[in-house]
């Protein structure tokens, strides 16, 4: 029997509305004419012309960019290990502070996270500025990496590495070879939210960077304190269109991929018979 | 060996830059200010020897935490963080929910389309779905506007800058969040429970409430904590859309730290911050394992 009631239609309806209609303004008045959020002066795009001329905002965007790749890819490969640690290596001293430490900076506030790295930045007399921005994001952002890599890590049959294993591979060889390929979606996702973490902190970049580089998500917020701009309209609407796109390719081709995966199966069942 | 460099890496990495800076913030909560670069006082002086060590620990006191109770406003920012970030908390279950359910009850081919509307925000900027409630609340803003055309009100609202601004903004930007866990509990859900309550002589409401509901739980639960605690520690929102007058500890720390340069006692705020995180924290983990072991 279909539950699907007119409750349920509603409930779905305004929720969607809600989580939608701030981003559809958005992108809307980053067209108009007028510097007034609520006057709709005709449409333009002379804001983005205003936003691409505007030499601090396209470094702040290459500063992001450079952070986020660096942070995004040392998260991948740190936050494997630990998870890779964490299923597979069994006991050993520090487990429980380990594992601790893993999930703990997920509920970490940001404040606070950012205070105690700034803090230790100054103690050690490390300059700052992009190189300590990416030390910062690759501390909390390999943590979502491990907890995403970890749950598929434990949900896969072992006994596969065993094999490979016993036909001679070495222990790398055995990971690169067998685990690896089949953790790959768990990696690349990971990935992916390291990537996004990093291009959206605001808070643990203004702690941990100095005067020479100057993120995005810094350069937003002073703008934006400042009252409502149109150039912000016009540049978020550009980050929401790159999302959009990118959330909905990645989305296409995991269909894809688990379609053929699918088809491939069952190719194997019917060989079988 | 190659197991304890596989081990090695991350957990040095961990401890020098995620547990060794907490441990200097404790011990810069413990110093005084001092005119000097870095603006704290006493330093560490390793090449004075023992006596060093002992005369820079006779030097740190409790007094940032005794001025920490002295001044009313850090125990009222305290306070109202605990507030803001409980009455989000139960907006965001009585918005999300209703959104969880009515996915968890769509047809299964709805299903992957309805988890990515409701994830694709969590991709966007953070700071830009803020941002966007800046437009609509303001006085001249978009909700205004439109009101005052239908003549349902004749005097703008005044919400930016106030403890609502704030409400709606931690609603709206912590959504995905209670949905998710409360949406992945209602979806493992046997519907023919429902309906062997609805034989049984249940009302809707009541199968809702005695059934739905209690199976529901581990989701609420984890949602809930995955909203209270980020919204307790919360500096953007309250910043953009709470105006002067809303008080919130992250946005007190900032500005201790930032704007006047107290960086003792904004290490003080955020030691006690800290603890009283630690019983919520605790909590949710216990409630992530034992939805855990319920699921194996």
């Amino acid at each position: 029997m279909r539950r699907f009631s007119w409750f349920n239609a509603t409930s779905l309806t305004l929720g969607f509305a809600f989580l939608y209609l701030p981003m559809i303004l958005l992108v809307i008045y980053s067209f108009n004419e007028s510097r007034l959020v609520t006057v709709w002066a005709g449409f333009s795009t002379k804001w983005y012309g205003e936003l691409f001329r505007d030499q601090e905002f396209l470094d702040a965007a290459w500063v992001t960019v450079k952070v986020a790749v660096f942070s995004s890819t040392l998260a991948t490969i740190l936050g494997t290990m630990a998870a890779y640690v964490l299923v597979r290596a069994g006991r050993f001293l520090g487990r429980t502070l380990f594992s601790g430490m893993i999930y703990a900076p997920l509920v970490m506030p940001e404040v606070i996270t950012g205070l105690s790295l700034l803090l230790l930045f100054i103690g050690i007399g490390l300059d700052r500025g992009v190189f300590t921005i990416v030390l910062a994001h690759t501390t909390f952002s390999m943590c979502y990496v491990s907890v995403v890599v970890s749950s598929r890590l434990s949900s896969f049959d072992r006994s596969l590495e065993e094999a490979a294993l016993d036909l001679g591979c070495s222990a790398f060889e055995a990971f690169r070879l067998v685990t690896l390929p089949i953790i790959a979606p768990a990696v690349i996702s990971g990935w992916l939210l390291a990537f996004t973490l990093s291009l959206d902190d605001l808070v643990i970049a203004s702690f941990t960077t100095g005067p020479s580089a100057t993120t995005l998500p810094i350069k937003i917020f002073s703008a934006v304190r400042l009252g409502v701009s149109p150039q912000i309209n016009a540049l978020s609407t550009i980050l929401i269109a790159i999302v959009t796109i990118g959330v909905i390719t990645t989305s296409i081709i995991t269909k894809r991929a688990s379609q053929a995966q699918a088809r491939d199966e069952q190719a194997a069942i019917r060989a079988e018979d | 060996m190659r197991r304890f460099a596989l081990i090695a890496v991350p957990y040095l990495w961990l401890l020098v830059l995620f547990l060794v800076p907490f441990v200097i913030v404790l011990k810069i909560s413990l110093s005084d200010v001092a005119l000097a670069r870095p603006p704290y006082m006493p330093q560490l002086d390793l090449s004075t020897g023992w006596e060093g060590l002992k005369a820079f620990f006779a030097e740190l006191d409790f007094e940032n935490f005794t001025f920490l109770t002295t001044d009313d406003l850090y125990w009222k920012a305290y306070l109202s963080s605990l507030k803001i970030a409980a009455i989000s908390t139960l907006l965001t279950l009585a918005v999300g929910y209703p959104i969880a359910y009515g996915m968890a009850r769509a047809a299964p081919e709805w299903r992957p389309t309805l988890l990515m509307l409701v994830i694709l925000p969590f991709w966007t900027s953070f700071l830009i779905r803020v941002y966007s409630w800046m437009g609509i609340l303001s006085t001249e803003g978009v909700l205004n506007t439109v009101l005052l055309k239908i003549g349902i009100i004749s005097e703008p609202l005044m919400i930016m800058n106030t403890p609502t601004a704030v409400y709606i903004g931690i609603v709206y930007t912590y959504l995905p969040f209670m949905v998710l866990p409360i949406y992945s509990a209602l979806e493992k859900m046997d519907e023919s429970l429902i309906e062997a309550a609805e034989d049984l002589g249940c009302s809707k409401l009541a199968a809702f409430w005695l059934v739905t509901w209690p199976l529901s739980k581990n989701g609420i639960v984890a949602g809930s904590f995955l909203v209270f605690i980020p919204a307790l520690g919360e500096f953007v929102i309250p910043s953009l859309l709470g105006g002067s007058g809303t008080l919130m500890i992250g946005k007190v720390l900032w500005e201790e730290f930032f704007n006047n340069r107290d960086w003792p006692v904004a290490s003080a705020v955020a030691v006690i911050l800290l603890l009283i995180l630690i019983v919520p924290i605790v909590l949710f983990q216990r409630n992530e394992q034992k939805a855990r072991e319920a699921e194996g």
